[in-house]
Formats: C-alpha cells, sequence, structure tokens
C-alpha cells in the first residue's frame, strides 16, 4: 500500500448466521460493493466502494447486513482530524477540486435548536384544531397597492398575481438531471394533489409535467437551460436562481455523463456536455440589471405570474434582499448555507454563506424598516428539517418554506452525500434507468403527500397552543419566540428576547 | 420591575358602551354606574373612559389629554407645542380628590389648531400631521404623554377602578352624545396611568378586553407606517390599524372589520354571492398581517358613531342591547341593565360581526 491508501470509512457487518447468499446485496448495490464467493459459497465485500446508503441494509430479507463506522484510526488531534487528512491525500494525489454532495455537515449552530416556542396558558385560550377551524393556507406575492373604488364606490378587487399555498411549503428547486424523472413525477404529482409548487430547477421542464404547470415554478439560471417561451408559459411563477446556499457564488455543474437522452432535450444542450452554469448571470452584473430581466420575464409571462429571485444567505443579505424588494420582484426566495446540492465544491460548500435563521430575521427586520416588507413575500430554505422549523420560520418573518432534503429522505435519500457519482441506489439522483426505476412515483408522491399533510398537522398543533388560528397572524410574531443559550448578539439579531424574559 | 410599554403585559378585562342614534347628551353616570356590576372583572391597576361630544364649545379644536410627570416636562412639551399648534386654552383637567386615586401625575388638556404654515410646509393634512405629533410626543419626549387628541372627545383614565376613576374625574358633569368604558385586570403591575385605557388616536378610541396572539405579528407590520407602538398593548395596536386602515387605507368601518376579523377561508370559498366573495378574497390576500387573532371583544368609537366586534371565534364575551335612540355593548348583560332596565333585543354578535352604529347626520 502506499501514502494515498485511504482505510475504508465504512464496515459492512455481515451476520453470516442469517445470510442465505441470496444475492439481493449485490444486485442492488450500484457501487459493487457486494459479490458472491462461489467457492466458498458465501457473500463477501468490498468495503472502500461502500457509501453508506444503506439500500442493502434496508433490503436485506434476513436483516443479516449493517454499516458501522470504521474504527481503524489515525492518532487523535483536534486540530487535524481525520477526514481533513484524507482531504489532503486524495488532493496531494489528485490535484483537483474536492467535491461533495448535500448540505453542509459540520457542527455549526443550527439556530433553530435554540428557539424555542410560545404557548397560551390561562390569560388567553389555546385553540383545539380538531374542534376548530385551523388555516395554514399562504397567498405569496406582493401586498402593497393603492385601494380603490369604482364610481359606485365599490373596491376594485385587482391584485398583482399571487400564488396560493395550501400550507407554506414547498419542495425546492432540484433539476431534472440532478434527480431523476421518477423523483420529479413524485414532486410533480404530490405538489398537484397537496396544493403547493414545486420547482424545476435550471433542467429545464420535461414535456410529460406540463400538466403540472399550475403547480410549478420554472427557473430561469445563469445557463438559461431549457428556457423558452413555452416553458414559461406553463408554470404558476418564474424564479430567477441568484445564487444556491450549497455554494454561493458558483455557477450549477452537471456532469456530461447525466446529460443523456431526455435530459439532453429538456436542457436543450447536446447529450454528453457538461452542462456548466456560469458563476454570475452575464447580463446581471448589478441590481439594476436584475431589474431589468425580472421585467423582461414578466412582459414574457404578460405580468400573469410572480417572478421569484432566489439568492444564497451570505454576508450582505439584508442590503441585497432589500435591493431585491425594489426591483419589481413579487416573491424573494433566499437558501441558507445548510441548503442542499447534487454536486458542489467541498470548500465552497462547508465555508461560504451564512445560517438562514440570521438571514431571515435580518432580512424581514431591515425590509420592515425601510417600509417595503410588503413589496414581497419571503421564502426561506436550507435547511427546513421539520413542522416545528416551518413554525419558527414563519415567526420570524416567512412567509413560507422551501424543503429539498427532507423531501429527498421522504422519497428514500438515506443522506449518503454521494449524488455527484450518479449511483443514487435510491433512485433519486441518479440517470441510469435501471436505478431510476427502483423509485415509483406512485409511492414516491404518496409519502410526499404523507410528509407534508403531518407537517400541517403538527403546524396546526403548535399554532393553535399559541392561540393563532391563522398562519397569517403568526408571520413575523417574533414574541411567539424565545432563545436558549444565545448571546446578546445572536438575540439581537434574530430579535427575539431569552427564555425566561 | 420594567414599566409598560418596555415589556408587554396581557390582562382581561370589562368594557361597556353607550350611544345615542339621535345625539342626544348622556352624563358620564350613566356609564359608570355601567361598570359597577362588573367589578370583579377589574383589578384596580386602570380604568378609564373616553367621551364623544363633550366639548361643543370647542369643538373645532383637537383637544389634547396629557399627563407630565412634572413641571418642567410640561413646559418644555408646552414649548413644542407652541412651534406647531395655536393653543386657545390650556388648563388642569378638573379633579376631585379621592382615598382611592393617588399618585396622580400634572393632568392637563389643550385646546389646539395645527399652524397652517407648519402645515404646507411638512405637506401634510392635518390629521396625519396631528397624529405624527402625537407619535412624536410620546416616543420622544420621557416624561409627556398624549392619552387623547381628537376633536370634541375626550378620554379620562387612571390606576384604580373604573367607578373610582369616575369619581376623580368628576365625569358626572360631562354630557355626551357617545361613551365607551373599560376596567382592566392586567396580570403585571405596571402602576402606570398611561397604560389604563381606552387608549386612542386622533378620535378614534378603543376599549377592548383579551389578549391577542397576533400581536407581534401586527405590530411589526403596523410599525412600517409610522407608528410607534409605545405601550405594547394590544388596544394600541388595534387602534393604529384601524386607523391606518379607514383613515390612510380609506377602508369602510365593514371592509375594515373584515380584515380584522377575517371571515375562514372556508367560509368565504362557500359563499354564493361571487362579488362579496371576490371582496373577501381581496381583503385577505392584501392585508394578511393586520388579522387579529386570539380572544378580543373592542369597541371602536369615532365621531358620530361606534363599532364593536368580537374575534372570529368568539373567545370573548359581548352582548348588545337597545333601548328607543340607544344602543349598549358591555361584556355582559348586567351592565346593560344597569344603563336600562328594560333593555330591548339583546343578543350576542357572532364572532367577527361587526356591530356598527352612527348618530344621524348633523345631530353630533
Amino acid at each position: 500500500m502506499s501514502i494515498e491508501f485511504i482505510y475504508p470509512e465504512f464496515e459492512v457487518i455481515r451476520n453470516e448466521s442469517r445470510c442465505i447468499a441470496c444475492r439481493v446485496c449485490e444486485r442492488q448495490c450500484a457501487n459493487e460493493v457486494h459479490s458472491y464467493d462461489p467457492e466458498r459459497g458465501i457473500m463477501v465485500a468490498d468495503e472502500s466502494k461502500c457509501v453508506n446508503c444503506h439500500r442493502c441494509v434496508a433490503l436485506c430479507p434476513t436483516r443479516a447486513l449493517k454499516i458501522v463506522k470504521s474504527d481503524c484510526a489515525l492518532r487523535e488531534n483536534a486540530n487535524w482530524p481525520q477526514s481533513t487528512i484524507n482531504e489532503i491525500y486524495k488532493q496531494a494525489s489528485s490535484g483537483g477540486v474536492l467535491l461533495s454532495s448535500m448540505g453542509n455537515p459540520n457542527p455549526l449552530p443550527v439556530y433553530w435548536d435554540k428557539i424555542l416556542i410560545n404557548a397560551s396558558q390561562v390569560t388567553n385560550p389555546s385553540i383545539d384544531p380538531l374542534r376548530e377551524p385551523m388555516e395554514t393556507k399562504v397567498c405569496l406575492g406582493k401586498k402593497k397597492q393603492e385601494i380603490r373604488r369604482d364610481e359606485n364606490g365599490k373596491l376594485v378587487c385587482e391584485m398583482t398575481p399571487q400564488l396560493e399555498l395550501s400550507v407554506p411549503i414547498m419542495f425546492s428547486a432540484m433539476s431534472y438531471g440532478s434527480i431523476s424523472y421518477n423523483a420529479h413525477a413524485s414532486l410533480a404529482r404530490a405538489a398537484t394533489e397537496l396544493g403547493i409548487l414545486y420547482n424545476t430547477g435550471e433542467g429545464g421542464l420535461h414535456e410529460d409535467f406540463y400538466v403540472y404547470g399550475a403547480n410549478t415554478i420554472v427557473q430561469v439560471a445563469s445557463g438559461r437551460f431549457g428556457v423558452h417561451k413555452d416553458y414559461l408559459e406553463a408554470a404558476a411563477a418564474v424564479e430567477i436562481k441568484m445564487g444556491q446556499g450549497a455554494k454561493p457564488g458558483i455557477g450549477g455543474h452537471l456532469p456530461g455523463a447525466k446529460i443523456v437522452g431526455d435530459v439532453s432535450r429538456t436542457r436543450m444542450i447536446p447529450e454528453g456536455t457538461d452542462a456548466i452554469s456560469p458563476a454570475p448571470h452575464h447580463d446581471i452584473y448589478s441590481i439594476e440589471d436584475l431589474r431589468q430581466l425580472v421585467y423582461s420575464l414578466k412582459e414574457a409571462t404578460e405580468y400573469k405570474k410572480p417572478v421569484i429571485v432566489k439568492v444564497a444567505a451570505v454576508h450582505n443579505i439584508a442590503a441585497i434582499a432589500s435591493g431585491i424588494a425594489r426591483s419589481g420582484a413579487d416573491i424573494i426566495s433566499i437558501d441558507g448555507f445548510r441548503g442542499g446540492t447534487g454536486a458542489a465544491p467541498t470548500r465552497i460548500r462547508n465555508n461560504v454563506g451564512i445560517p438562514i435563521e440570521l438571514a431571515l430575521a435580518s432580512v424581514d427586520q431591515r425590509l420592515r424598516e425601510e417600509g417595503i416588507r410588503d413589496n414581497v413575500s419571503l421564502v426561506v430554505g436550507g435547511s427546513i428539517r421539520s413542522s416545528a422549523d416551518v413554525v419558527k420560520a414563519v415567526a420570524l418573518g416567512a412567509d413560507a418554506c422551501y424543503i429539498g432534503t427532507a423531501a429527498l429522505i421522504a422519497l428514500g435519500c438515506h443522506l449518503c452525500r454521494t449524488c455527484h457519482s450518479g449511483k443514487c441506489n435510491w433512485g433519486i439522483a441518479t440517470q441510469r434507468p435501471d436505478l431510476v426505476k427502483r423509485l415509483n412515483p406512485d409511492i414516491g408522491s404518496k409519502r410526499l403527500i404523507n410528509l407534508v399533510r403531518a407537517w400541517q398537522h403538527e403546524i396546526k398543533e403548535l399554532m393553535g397552543g399559541m392561540g393563532i388560528n391563522s398562519i397569517e397572524a403568526l408571520r413575523g410574531n417574533r414574541l411567539m419566540l424565545r432563545g436558549v443559550g444565545l448571546n446578546e448578539k445572536e438575540l439581537q439579531i434574530l430579535g427575539i428576547s431569552h427564555a425566561g424574559e | 420591575m420594567r414599566l409598560e410599554g418596555q415589556v408587554r403585559i396581557p390582562s382581561g378585562c370589562a368594557i361597556a358602551a353607550v350611544i345615542s342614534r339621535e345625539g342626544r347628551k348622556m352624563s358620564g353616570e350613566l356609564i359608570t354606574n355601567a361598570m359597577k356590576p362588573m367589578h370583579d372583572r377589574s383589578n384596580g391597576l386602570g380604568g378609564g373612559f373616553a367621551g364623544y361630544g363633550i366639548y361643543p364649545e370647542y369643538k373645532d379644536f383637537y383637544a389634547l389629554h396629557m399627563f407630565f410627570d412634572s413641571r418642567e416636562s410640561r413646559k418644555e412639551c408646552e414649548a413644542f407645542l407652541k412651534e406647531r399648534f395655536e393653543i386657545v386654552k390650556s388648563e388642569n383637567i378638573p379633579t376631585r380628590k379621592t382615598p382611592a386615586i393617588t399618585d396622580e401625575p400634572i393632568i392637563w388638556r389643550y385646546f389646539v389648531t395645527p399652524l397652517k404654515s407648519v402645515l404646507e410646509s411638512m405637506q401634510l393634512d392635518e390629521k396625519e400631521f396631528v397624529a405624527r405629533t402625537v407619535m412624536k410626543i410620546n416616543t420622544g419626549m420621557k416624561n409627556s404623554f398624549v392619552f387623547s387628541s381628537g376633536k370634541n372627545m375626550g378620554t379620562f383614565k387612571a390606576v384604580g377602578f373604573p367607578e373610582d376613576v369616575s369619581e376623580f374625574y368628576r365625569l358626572e358633569e360631562y354630557e355626551g352624545y357617545c361613551w365607551t368604558a373599560h376596567g382592566r385586570y392586567p396580570t403585571n403591575t405596571p402602576g402606570w396611568w398611561g397604560g389604563a385605557h381606552p387608549f386612542t388616536l386622533l378620535d378614534w378610541s378603543i376599549v377592548h378586553n383579551g389578549e391577542i396572539s397576533s400581536y407581534d405579528a401586527n405590530r411589526r407590520f403596523i410599525e412600517m407606517f409610522g407608528y410607534k407602538c409605545t405601550l405594547k398593548t394590544d388596544t394600541e395596536v388595534i387602534t393604529y390599524i384601524m386607523d391606518y386602515l379607514i383613515r390612510v387605507k380609506g377602508l369602510t368601518l365593514d371592509e375594515a372589520a373584515n380584515v380584522v376579523a377575517a371571515p375562514f377561508w372556508s367560509t368565504i370559498d362557500s359563499m354564493e354571492d361571487e362579488e362579496e366573495k371576490k371582496k373577501q378574497i381581496f381583503l385577505r390576500t392584501l392585508f394578511p398581517s393586520l388579522l387579529v387573532t386570539g380572544p378580543f371583544s373592542i369597541v371602536l368609537g369615532f365621531s358620530g358613531g361606534l363599532m364593536a366586534l368580537n374575534d372570529r371565534l368568539k373567545l370573548r364575551s359581548m352582548v348588545v342591547g337597545e333601548k328607543d335612540d340607544k344602543v349598549f355593548i358591555a361584556s355582559e348583560e348586567a351592565a346593560i341593565r344597569t344603563m336600562e332596565p328594560n333593555a330591548e333585543n339583546v343578543w350576542a354578535p357572532a364572532g367577527g360581526e361587526a356591530v356598527i352604529v352612527h348618530v344621524k347626520d348633523g345631530c353630533y
């Protein structure tokens, strides 16, 4: 062995007394970890290929398998953890940029977990969602407008376009190409059934999914992949992607190996070419340019569809959002530094951007101070992990949340974080037909519906406890939140008091 | 301990109101008596009244009722007022000593009219100018507080039980065509007179019973438009919401009620009248942050009328009764019966159902 050798991260533990050598694990593993040794009549494993996706574990009929973290470790060093050393070995060997998938896994603060929610006691009643109406519907879009009346004094009830959501949750942008046809089908069908929206990402919209247009947000990103007239017209809203939480400052990258067949046609680029989006939009070098693209898209869609501008949460996010709110955008979407991705340079993913909780709090406050909060709706993502996170986000000031990773987990993702390999054993982040068909859209959409409905029930319970029967009365209602274990500065930015205050 | 305004203090309460559709005057004694059977709904930490039509001789002037901590703060504030208003009368508000009311601040009233030159230079209409001046004093001058700022109306409030507050302010000597009253049951001890109700801005006054759960959502929204919630009370924020919707945005009382106590989406969806449905969707979509949830019953007084409104689940008691030209509203029927033993058509309005009473044109 050489200095490049890295001991496998995981060990495949097979209970020989249970294993019946049925070879299911072998057939299920696209990474080719398992194989059958005919001479000895037993299954063997090459754990160096294992990504710990748990496909074999979940499908082993005799529960003979488990994957554990290897305990073969270098001498402990708080400054030089093993992962850091291994990354240096890899780079010294390859000379390349390290790639990672899904959101930042490092132990940075998760503010959601340091925020607690209020409940009514004595002075006002909690409301029982099983017995009283409890409203979770929200409308996204610009609210600020003059009240006009006709000659008889009747209200003129015309409004700028709004997106109606039965619950303030949407599926965030994940492109066809980065995820599979069946994953997209599951998201589109679930969004339609739930009365919410999903988002195409920057990979275009497959012709089969035009029927779900009323529940679709189409994205216009810096590569302009898949953007054409019908695409814009098919959607309920158009999202301009300026940035992504997992990789602020750079564009998307889909390797040529994933650009096959329908993916190529939908993106409108040749098969096998890398789809590399530019880091900036080359027609947007400043805020006044953004305004032009916003209005170009509004012209193209006859002012019938809200335009969303999606940005990554970065240091100056409050001022950036303030600029966007004056640019004609109807909705601002902010993606936090824990947002997921199909592939991002590791250093960028782990070190660039700021937590969504702080970004949301400062943007909402800034827009209010400038008196323009009702110019736009605010949607936040990256990462929203539970109904409690949704409630906290709304109370901090969000109109709605985007969920990406949570939706993929509902579809079967086990967060092995190797999407960039294209060999997703769960049929999600892959274009290999044999793997894609493992995700059944009938089941996938049902699981997404279950997840969102379950969260909706929980949101209602939490709201009822606070004596709030419409989620509109929770938006920006920061008195309903308290911090625990946060310092003065963090509390000040979040605009909440400490527990006990 | 932190004072009201530095901390939010929820409270339960008693409210009552009476109005004559014919504009007939009633002395403050009537409404005072209404509060007596509801004594236990207050705890002595705040009581107050608003009377409309009480200053007929100064009806064209804004009546500023003020609390001052000291003679110096009064002098300082008066200098500020003189830069902005012509002051036609300046006097102590008459009070009578009663053992139940102590620690009173300096209580003063001014009848004023804005200086035309200042109005023109600021390019503001008169009401907006007065509203902003009140905000400025209440947020900027630590020891001065405007607690009433309408024309031909006035608020009287103190720390104490309502009936004692009435005696203190000699309300039996005032005559108005409309009165509202409030007894407070705060869950903390602010001991501050400004924190008592009614809360007023211009000729809006609100008495309110409840603790709204939407408070911070409403506050953070309304503060975008120049209002400053210095007291952190529900009543204050509801007053500003009403002022914004009706005076600034130009909604009618009914429409404002539909925003504040909006019908449920399910109710709107099942509406058969298409126009009504469109209107309700319009109002809910445009003003989602002004929906008020949690328990409340309020009486909103204004020149020439009042509106009573419950939260949409009717989580607080409120009854209405009538007799001849008079309409009575109170937290409890007993209060109505005290004012008018033979009150008729006594009913409890449904949650979100606004009861709007106007005095005949020309009678106020």
